[in-house]
């Protein structure tokens, strides 16, 4: 399978794309049927997604809560803003750590190609203002590379 | 050994927007809670309890100069942000390789009319 790739889209924008041995159709419902996400959404090893809430309609609600087992853990929580069976979903979500960060607005699209799936996940940056002002601090190159991708991370 | 930064801490104190802008401010140089709150719409409280979670996560450090406590970026800071970096790109390939996995076991959607998913 290819790899992840991760850039920046103009200021506001940054794109992670991966391709899937797989139909739109399954990658789809891997991304909105709960039994399925938690199999897969859970970031670094020994993390786990004990709560998972994904109401596929627009309007409706998610709630990922995930733990390490250790007393450690965080969650998620998101509406769904449109849906398209099998090609789109548009939704937003913020993060609770435990205070509430900012909006993230993401797309996500899942095209059919000769290998199977290409999902393009598209989100924009939370806070204009903040990466704008993050952008003109003039940091080093590295620095720069280093926030975008954290940004794209979360 | 307090050299060794818990990756659940920086994890946490990372995945905030406006943690990592801070960052971004003192990496231009040191600044006080008055400076660094004046960029965002929030209180000095506020920024205050985001400068204690960098602190604890040992990215930001701060000095005692008269009434204020100046903060800079811990030297430590920004190499733990890399490593936790690497991490979190490993996370996501990771998550996106047990996705292949789940895929694989996935039998073919059955095709029911009027189904809404």
């Amino acid at each position: 399978m290819s790899k992840l790739t991760l850039k920046t889209e103009g200021d506001t924008h940054l794109v992670v794309t991966r391709r899937f041995a797989a139909s739109p159709e399954a990658v789809y419902r891997a991304h909105t049927d709960p039994k399925l996400i938690q199999k897969w959404l859970l970031g670094p090893e020994g993390w786990t997604m004990p709560v998972c809430i994904s109401e596929t309609k627009p309007g409706g609600k998610i709630r990922y809560e995930w733990t390490n087992g250790k007393g450690g853990g965080f969650h998620l929580t998101g509406e769904y803003v449109e849906l398209v069976p099998h090609s789109r979903i548009v939704h937003v979500e913020r993060m609770f750590l435990p205070d509430r960060t900012a909006d993230n607005h993401v797309e996500t699209r899942f095209d059919a190609d000769e290998t199977g799936t290409l999902m393009t996940l598209r989100m924009t940056l939370p806070d204009e203002q903040t990466r704008r002002a993050m952008l003109k601090t003039g940091m080093e190159r590295g620095m720069e590379e280093s926030y975008a991708r954290l940004e794209g991370m979360l | 050994m307090n050299a060794t930064v818990s990756l659940d801490f920086v994890f946490s104190a990372l995945a905030d927007p406006t943690r990592r802008a801070i960052l971004t401010r003192l990496a231009k140089g040191e600044a006080t809670v008055m400076e660094l709150a004046a960029p965002f719409k929030m209180t000095q409280p506020a920024i205050s309890q985001h400068l204690k979670a960098l602190e604890d996560a040992g990215l930001v450090v701060s000095r005692v100069e008269g009434t204020t406590r100046p903060r800079r970026l811990a030297k430590a800071g920004v190499e733990a942000m890399d490593q936790w970096l690497a991490m979190l790109r490993k996370a996501l390939e990771r998550n996106y390789d047990r996705l292949d996995e789940v895929l694989a076991t996935m039998e073919q959607p059955k095709k029911k009319k009027g189904e809404k998913q």
